[in-house]
């Protein structure tokens, strides 16, 4: 007896060891550890064995049915295991083809300039403010120094509506009615974005409407070295640390002094080429000492407070930054321009 | 202003310096200097020739054979200018010189004959045609009898000068003249300065006063009058170095009277004009202003019609000259005027800007009366005119002018404390160092201590006030030398207002939804400011608002809806072979509900956008959207539920819109704007196929916005979930089913979804059938099957008894 067990069992681990699909392997469960099994049939027949014979053969049987349960249960795994390979390989795709589309949208590139000036400002304290597009005559001119009939309002040719309506030449009339509202005793410390519009001829270079920043400090004992400390930093932080500034005299109504400021060329490092026109800086805002005139228009004594302002178009900041030519660009909204400042 | 170098050298030295050099300090110290021009290249090799002989060509006639001395051999060199003549000198470029322009001069032959060299015009030697005089433009330069055969020609012509062109400030009226300019090289140089001298030599014993007579009729206007009276002129070509510095400057030289005139004007910064004495028969000079409907011819020739409050000069009777402006054609100088009178006058900056701004005329002398000229300058710049009139003119100068004079010539007092300036500028800058900046820029003061009290000299008209003053001492300290410092006021933390916080958001939202902002122009144009204005602003009948003078019908009107600049767009980009897109701008449009614009329209903040094309196409998976009107809702769904702000949308028919695609937004139960499809004729129009737009108010969409999220507790019972079919008559809108079962199954249905709209087989014609999805949930405990049933069957009844509904099995 103890041989017929081992010979079904050297047989079943044979059986197994050929099997090639997991319904073979069923058969063979079936057919040896089944009800009516080889190995069944011959543990039926060990009632007519000794009382000393029935443990040890039942010892065998039962290693005899480890061993090919053992066997079929890691043939089983193997062969699923393969199953599964071969099904996956089935199924494999080509990565290549395109993704399912997603459509992208993306802020205006003024927008993202505008932003990160504005983030940059708030970042030093300063707080946003906006006012209408439509101005006065006063908050336009006259409350920044540029009464009727100044020479200087030539120099921001104007869309009037009546006699005292505008559409404001810069965002400086946000200012002078900040100061107001602020009465003349508290500091001012604001930046202010929006569109303004000037009596131009739309061409590469000109726009009838554009936008700007402008800023306002406030506040007792401003100097002037404040004004080129804060727009040294905002230089830095926006167009690189290796930027260097240097401010000019310049005029504006509505400052005393008065400046413009250049940065370095980025692209000849300040040795001079098309682009900086030879001289290696290129210019980037204005601004200056709020002229006294405008702080005691506004209800500040200039003899207590003194304040500086700067201006600056985000259109000439992104053109330099970018490269691009023609400013009508901003406004015709191609999507093939558009679309390369999703990321700005 | 352009500035000769050479001729600036006259007044200051300016050492060893570069012209790149000078413009890098002066732009620095105050003034720009937008570029450097050089008159032409060097060349040693334009030699001064004399013309020995002239004969026509032997094969040509239109060329001439000339022989031509230049010092060390004489050239033989075919010529063709007409006024090529024996006996002159000229400019020679013999073999291998380099004209401007790169012009290799060689030997040739020229019709069988050999040519060694050419003899030059001055737009051969790099000229611009625009200043050459105009008699020798077709011709060869003629050079003064005096100029050295074989002399290098580039100092004779000036063609080693450098030209700055200074981009002028309006403030910085004194650097229009050659002698302003010279003060603020010596400030930025601290070197001298050397001023011309304009004594006369008196010849004549005969007045002006026997000549002329002068009266001005309001000195506000013209404060000082002088008259000059110059006889026995010859006119005849300025000498050259004069017609030199001219060109340089962008004047073309004309004849030595009237170069004269422009000369000074160049110099002292003070307009003259020359009357031709003899032309102006009554002998007499009256300034006035103009009465309506006078004319005068001008110098250009154009007839103008004059009006009251432009200054004219007049002969007692007629006008002559529009003050400040221009001359009259009728007492112009020409080559046969004997006598001039020459008038040298300060004239209100804000009387000559009138006459500019009526005429449309300007010129070099409006310019700078408009800005204001020195007052101490006008007399002596008419007697450096009288001078160089004897001089240069044989002129004989009749003794004394006749003046009408009540100019203030005063000196402005400005005091300034050192303390006070370095207090403003951050600076440390001792007293010993502004004496030497005050030094250098020339003004006298008296100084207390650390008070300067400063006495600004009447050239610097800008000057005024402290300010001023701190500019001053600023620039020629020099902006680089300021301190870098930050505000050490009380500082508070910057931050985004809710509003434009909001602002970004919603940005920033329909970016993620895959729309691309867009800015249009606010001006717009008639068609468009009548065009797909939202119901609300409708309501309220707002009155265009438009430019008082437009440049163009195109930019004329404030936009009523930002809607018609998006849907151009659209158009633009479809020409351009760009179908899909899909835009959002937020912007501002402009509300009145003035007949005549008294106030400031409402600026009224919207969100819009239009979307055409496809929405999304994956060819090789054949997938393909069109952009459709649950796109366009489904977008601004979303963005009301990030805002957590209700919405709802209801059918509407508007004007220029699809008739059944098309709804009102409601916020609040207010009207805040609408979406829909565009009207098929007008997408058609912009060649576009079906165009969506929406246009939302922000003010609304901001009033119901609360920045803080009100935190609910996450539930901790489970949800159920029913489904329910309805059939219903076709034309109930499925919004209206839902609204009743949110209301009939409320506080227990927590949320309804549509999942399926059908018609077809197993519907009757007629109806639809709508599928919806009702979760149900209770916040303090798990939900009985009876409790979910008994709520189930309440819609149930309900939607079957209001909308005649039964449920689809
Ligand atoms: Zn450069």
């Amino acid at each position: 007896m103890k041989e017929q067990l081992e010979s079904i069992q050297t047989e079943a681990l044979e059986k197994i060891a050929s099997a090639a699909e997991l319904r073979e392997l069923q058969d063979i469960k079936v057919a040896y550890l089944g009800k009516k099994g080889s190995l069944t049939t011959v543990l039926r027949g060990m009632g007519k064995l000794s009382k000393e014979e029935r443990p040890v053969v039942g010892e065998i049987a039962n290693q005899v049915r480890e061993a090919i349960t053992e066997a079929l249960n890691q043939k089983t795994g193997k062969l699923e295991q393969e199953a599964m390979d071969k099904q996956l390989e089935s199924e494999a795709i080509d990565v290549t083809l395109p993704g399912r589309p997603v459509n992208v949208g993306g802020p205006h590139l003024l927008t993202s300039i505008l932003q990160e000036i504005e983030d940059l400002f708030i970042g030093m304290g300063f707080e946003v403010r906006e006012g209408p597009e439509v101005e006065t005559d006063y908050f336009n001119f006259e409350a920044l120094n540029l009464p009727k009939n100044h020479p200087a309002r030539d120099m921001q040719d104007t869309f009037y509506l009546t006699n005292e309506l505008l559409l404001r030449t810069h965002t400086s009339p946000v200012q002078a009615r900040t100061m107001q509202e602020y009465g003349g005793n508290r500091a001012v410390k604001m930046i202010c974005p929006g569109k303004v519009y000037r009596r131009d001829t739309d061409d590469a270079t000109h726009s009838h409407q554009f936008t700007q920043v402008e800023g306002l400090y406030v506040d007792k004992d401003v100097r002037m070295s404040d004004l080129k400390g804060v727009l040294d930093k905002f230089a830095k932080k926006m167009f690189g640390e290796d930027r260097e500034i240097r401010l000019r005299p310049s005029f504006f109504p509505f400052t005393e002094p008065s400046v413009e400021m250049d940065i370095s060329c980025k692209v000849c490092g300040g040795d001079g080429c098309s682009v900086c026109k030879q001289s290696g800086w290129i210019e980037i805002l204005g601004g200056g000492m709020v002229h006294p005139k405008v702080l005691e228009m506004a209800g500040y004594d200039p003899k207590v407070y003194s304040g500086f302002a700067f201006g600056m178009g985000p259109e000439r900041i992104a053109m330099l930054k970018y490269g691009i030519s023609d400013i009508r660009q901003f406004y015709t909204n191609d999507i093939r321009f558009l679309k390369q400042f999703h990321h700005a | 202003m352009l500035v000769s170098l050479n001729w600036l050298k006259n007044y200051v030295d300016i050492g060893d310096l570069t012209p790149e050099e000078l413009a890098e300090k002066i732009t620095k110290t105050g003034i720009e200097v937008d570029g450097i021009e050089y008159i032409a290249e060097k060349s040693s090799d334009v030699v001064v020739g004399y013309v020995t002989s002239c004969e026509k060509h032997p094969n040509a006639d239109k060329l001439n054979l000339c022989q031509v001395d230049t010092g060390e051999e004489t050239l033989q060199i075919i010529c063709g200018a007409p006024n090529v003549a024996k006996g002159q000198k000229v400019a020679v470029a013999k073999p291998g010189a380099v004209l401007p322009g790169n012009v290799k001069i060689k030997r040739v032959k020229l019709r069988g004959v050999e040519s060694n060299g050419m003899i030059c015009s001055l737009q051969e030697l790099g000229f611009a045609e625009k200043f050459v005089p105009k008699d020798i433009a077709d011709g060869i330069y003629v050079l003064p009898e005096d100029a050295i055969v074989g002399g290098n020609v580039a100092p004779l012509l000036n063609l080693d000068d450098a030209i700055l062109e200074l981009d002028l400030t309006p403030n910085r009226a004194d650097a229009l003249s050659m002698i302003g300019v010279a003060y603020e090289i010596a400030a930025i140089l601290d070197v001298p300065i050397l001023l011309p001298d304009e004594e006369i030599e008196q010849t004549e014993e005969t007045a002006a006063d026997e000549y002329v007579e002068v009266e001005v009729e309001d000195t506000e206007l013209n404060p000082y009058y002088g008259a000059f009276i110059v006889k026995d002129l010859e006119v005849k070509p300025s000498p050259l170095w004069m017609s030199n510095y001219l060109m340089a400057a962008g004047i073309r030289p004309i004849n030595n009277i009237v170069d004269i005139t422009n000369y000074v004007l160049l110099e002292y910064g003070q307009p003259l004009h020359a009357f031709d004495y003899d032309k102006l028969q009554s002998g007499k000079i009256a300034v006035r202003q103009a009465r309506e409907g006078e004319k005068l011819v001008t110098l250009d020739e154009v007839e103008r019609n004059l009006s009251n409050g432009q200054l004219v000069i007049t002969d007692g009777e007629n006008p002559v000259a529009l003050a400040g402006v221009m001359g009259g054609a009728s007492t112009e100088v020409s080559a046969d005027t004997k006598a001039v009178l020459l008038e040298a006058a300060y004239f209100d900056p804000a009387s000559v800007r009138k006459t500019v701004k009526a005429t449309g005329l300007r010129s070099e002398s409006s310019t700078r009366f408009e800005k204001g000229v020195d007052p101490d300058r006008v007399r002596r710049a008419g007697m450096r005119a009288c001078q160089l009139l004897q001089t240069y003119a044989g002129g004989k100068v009749l003794a004394g002018a006749v003046e009408v004079d009540k100019l203030d010539r005063s000196e402005k007092i400005v005091e300034m404390d050192s303390d006070e300036i370095n207090k403003r500028l951050g600076t440390s800058i001792s007293t010993n160092e502004m004496v030497y900046i005050l030094n250098k820029l020339r003004f006298f003061f008296e100084q207390n201590g650390t008070v300067f009290t400063v006495q600004v000299p009447t050239r610097r008209q800008d000057i005024t006030i402290f300010e001023d003053m701190l500019e001053e001492v600023a620039r020629v300290y020099g902006y680089d030398n300021l301190p870098y410092t930050l505000p050490e006021g009380e500082s508070h933390a910057g931050a985004l207002t809710e509003t434009q916080a909001l602002k970004r958001n919603v940005t920033s939202y329909m970016q993620g939804a895959g729309l691309l902002e867009t800015i249009t122009y606010s001006l717009t144009d008639e068609e468009a400011i009548g065009s797909f204005i939202t119901p609300e602003i409708a309501a309220e009948e707002p009155k265009p608002v438009s430019l008082a003078m437009p440049m163009s019908e195109d930019h004329k009107y404030l936009r009523l809806s930002m809607l018609p600049g998006l849907i151009r767009s659209l158009g633009y980009n479809q020409a351009r072979n760009q179908p899909d897109i899909a835009y959002f701008e937020l912007g501002k449009i402009f509300v009145s509900h003035e007949d005549v614009l008294e106030s400031q329209p409402d600026e009224r903040l919207r969100l819009t956008g239009a979307l055409t094309g496809k929405w999304l196409e994956n060819p090789w998976q054949q997938e393909k959207k069109e952009v459709d009107f649950y796109v366009v809702k489904g977008i601004l769904e979303g963005l009301f539920e990030h805002l957590d702000i209700p919405v709802e949308f209801e059918q509407a028919k508007l004007d220029q819109m699809h008739p059944g695609r098309c709804a009102v937004i409601k916020v609040n139960n207010r009207t805040a704007g609408f979406i829909g499809q565009i009207h098929p004729l007008l997408a058609k129009g912009e060649d576009l196929g079906e165009t969506y737009v929406f246009d939302v108010n922000m003010e609304e969409v901001i009033a119901a916005y609360d920045p803080e999220p009100s935190y609910q507790q996450i539930p901790k019972y489970p949800s159920i979930t029913r489904d329910i079919a309805f059939i219903l008559d076709e034309d109930i809108a499925a919004g209206d089913v839902q609204r009743v079962i949110e209301e009939t199954g409320a506080p227990l249905v927590k949320r309804v979804r549509i999942f399926d709209v059908y018609q077809g087989e197993h519907v009757p014609d007629g109806k639809k059938s709508i599928a919806y999805s009702l979760m149900y949930q209770h916040p303090d405990k798990t939900l009985t099957d009876d409790e979910v049933e008994a709520s189930y069957q309440k819609v149930v009844d309900t939607v079957n008894a209001q909308f005649s509904a039964y449920v689809r099995s």
